[in-house]
């Protein structure tokens, strides 16, 4: 006897829709064997992560707050995965958006410039990210070389360039020696919706962001172009569609929106350029965006659960000491699971009896 | 003369985890399969080698551990890539991802203790010949397996059947399963010989390397391992010469960091990562007369009954 995966003859639509809640509960029951593993109560660390942040203003905006930068580079990203390019250096081209941005912000800082430094820095952050993204996508279309790679590389160089400025010319003087630009003038940041709040501008942004490619993606013929060209490349190239030219398309869009999601990081929540701006949100992002579906409303649903779960780990640490770490187990697992679900939309499991006979006879 | 010789020998062994990890790699890839989860496996590695030689003062024991630990972390990959025919490409992705989590977890125990690192060779005589005496005859028992691996795993796919059988696996899974050759199972031992080569890589890193774990300390060296094995086109004797050379790159920016060049220290620390995209751009443009990859490289199979 013998457990064999067999092709569906049409992809379920049942499954397509409850796998990523299939998903998230195996997750959680994984979770819940490694907090006892861990020696901690499963369930009071369960509430710590998914009930508690949920119980308080403060904390709902704080996942509003993070899930902006996941679901601004996820939405990116998802262009890129549909059209069948392989970008996972989104957390480089977010680190040199938010580094471009920043220079418009360090060279105004403490002058009377007016309010064009906000839109000025998203427009450069925007431009620098797609720019970053180009480098791989252009690698890929003109010589061929894997952009998995490449795109990966460059997010150690961004780490490491935006280490040098932080140390060497940007470093504020009256910063007490620490890596870290002064703090942004008023005009150089994100205004905030709510006085006294924590939720910013950049979450409006990152709303548009999902409008904008559900359009894309729905309503266009680029975006039709897009989704053929991953899901048919055959089909696509006697259409007429031309490939190379969507790898480079979908680069640069995502490198736009991940710098632009690094501006908003900087001059927002942060409010000063600094080393560890980021949690790793390029890489959560793509968990995001396979989470989603690759569909901007999966996405942006996705984008807020993850939120949550980074949100959740902080109070998880600071109320049960569990270690962060446990974070980004729980994200690892995630996707795992969020694959292997997705593979019973194509494929069913089937029991095979094995028969001599007819292994022999008919084969 | 004592700095050439201290430069060979800190190239060997930054070279030593690269060889290791690609050599797997080129294995797994030659069956047709792409996993991208080497950076999570090697990592891996390293927290279960530490552990593993803290807790037992062995060397060899900890090796062990590594090795172990990235077997299971490439079943993992195989359940998924072969076993539900997911996309290998968002697996490999999962698997690090996983992977940097599991080893901070793991490592959080003993972040900041030491153990004795593994023991050099020393053949009287041999070993005190000036210059190339403790290059050839003074290196750990890493450096030396490496080269034997790499040896082994080319007169495996070359001078046997069952290494043909394997790239064949790699190069057109259909026509392999027509001839009624196992392919599942054959690239499910071809991933669990690079989850083993990646965790020892991995474990490497705090045995014989650095005496101590901290959490990230393999650095990109498992992508950098996925570009060598491109670098090789799929070629055990150029997966040496590229694992020596970027041994080199690195070594050379740390001296030139030390040298006191003027360049800062950041934009050196940038020239592995960068010569990887300058190597990969290169190679994949010399190569426009048609790709060396194995043909079925990173496609999903299910064997049809």
């Amino acid at each position: 006897m013998q457990l064999v995966l067999e092709k569906r003859a049409e992809r379920s639509n049942t499954i397509a829709l409850v796998s990523p809640l299939i998903a998230i509960g195996l997750t959680i029951v994984t979770m819940t064997i490694l907090f006892a593993i861990l020696g901690k109560n499963p369930l009071l660390a369960l509430h710590a992560y998914f009930i508690a942040p949920l119980t308080d203003g403060y904390s709902l905006q704080e996942i509003a707050v993070k899930a902006t930068p996941l679901v601004m580079i996820a939405i990116g990203l998802s262009l890129c995965y549909l059209a069948n390019a392989w970008n996972i250096g989104a957390e480089g081209q977010f680190l040199i958006g938010a580094v471009a941005g920043s220079w418009i912000a360090v060279k105004t800082q403490g002058t009377d410039a007016g309010v064009w430094v906000l839109p000025a820095m998203f427009v450069l952050a925007a431009a620098a990210g797609a720019l970053y993204a180009l480098i791989p996508a252009i690698c890929k279309v003109k010589f061929g070389a894997s952009e998995i790679l490449t795109s990966l590389m460059l997010v150690y160089v961004a780490d490491l360039f935006l280490d040098y400025l932080v140390r060497g010319p940007w470093r504020d003087p009256h910063g007490f020696n620490f890596p870290t630009t002064a703090e942004f003038d008023p005009v150089a940041t994100v205004p905030l919706l709510i006085e006294g709040g924590r939720l910013h501008l950049g979450s409006i942004i990152a709303l548009l962001v999902v409008a904008g490619a559900a359009i894309l993606l729905g309503r266009t013929i680029k975006g039709f172009e897009i989704r053929v060209v991953g899901a048919a490349p055959r089909a696509a190239r006697f259409g007429g569609f031309n490939a190379n030219q969507l790898i480079i398309l979908t680069f640069a869009v995502s490198g736009a929106l991940a710098g632009l999601a690094g501006i908003i990081e900087v001059a927002g929540p942060v409010g000063h350029l600094q080393p560890g701006i980021s949690p790793g949100y390029g890489f959560t992002a793509i968990i995001v965006a396979f989470l989603g579906r690759l569909n901007p409303l999966g996405i942006l649903i996705a984008g807020l659960f993850l939120a949550l779960t980074f949100i959740g780990g902080e109070q998880a640490q600071i109320a049960m000491k569990i270690p962060l770490d446990v974070t980004k187990v729980f994200q690892g697992i995630l996707l795992f699971y969020v694959l292997a679900c997705d593979s019973l939309i194509l494929y069913r499991f089937k029991l095979v009896f094995p028969n001599r006979q007819v292994a022999s006879g008919t084969h | 003369m004592e700095l050439i010789e201290a430069i060979v020998l800190a190239v060997l062994a930054a070279s030593t985890p690269l060889l290791l990890a690609a050599t797997g790699e080129l294995v797994t890839e030659r069956s047709g399969v792409l996993n991208l989860g080497v950076e999570g496996m090697m990592i891996v590695g390293a927290a279960c080698g530490f552990g593993g030689a803290w807790l037992t003062g062995s060397i060899f024991i900890g090796a062990l551990f590594g090795i172990v630990a990235g077997t299971l972390m490439s079943l993992v990959f195989a359940l998924m890539a072969l076993g539900l025919a997911v996309n290998q490409v968002a697996t490999g992705l999962a698997l690090t991802i996983l992977g940097v989590g599991l080893s901070g977890l793991i490592g959080a125990g003993f972040v900041g203790e030491r153990i004795t690192p593994a023991m050099h060779l020393y053949i009287p005589g041999l070993t005190d010949i000036p210059l190339i005496g403790r290059v050839l005859f003074g290196e750990d028992a890493f450096v030396y397996f490496s080269l034997a691996l790499i040896v082994g795993v080319w007169l495996f796919l070359y001078r046997t059947r069952a290494g043909l059988i394997l790239r064949a696996c790699g190069d057109n899974h259909v026509s392999a399963h027509a001839l009624g050759y196992p392919v599942l199972r054959i690239r499910t031992f071809a991933v669990m010989f690079g989850g083993a080569c990646a965790g020892l890589a991995g474990a490497y890193l705090p045995l014989a390397y650095t005496p101590f774990f901290i959490p990230g300390m393999t650095a990109g060296r498992g992508w950098i391992a996925l570009a060598l094995v491109v670098f090789s086109s799929w070629r055990p004797g150029r997966l040496v010469i590229g694992a020596y050379l970027f041994g080199a790159v690195t070594i050379l920016q740390l001296h030139a960091q030390g040298w006191g060049v003027g360049i800062p220290s950041q934009f050196m620390s940038a020239l592995p990562y960068l010569a990887t995209v300058i190597v990969l751009v290169l190679l994949s443009r010399a190569r426009t007369g048609g790709s060396t990859a194995p043909a079925a490289l990173g496609t999903v199979f299910v064997p049809d009954r």
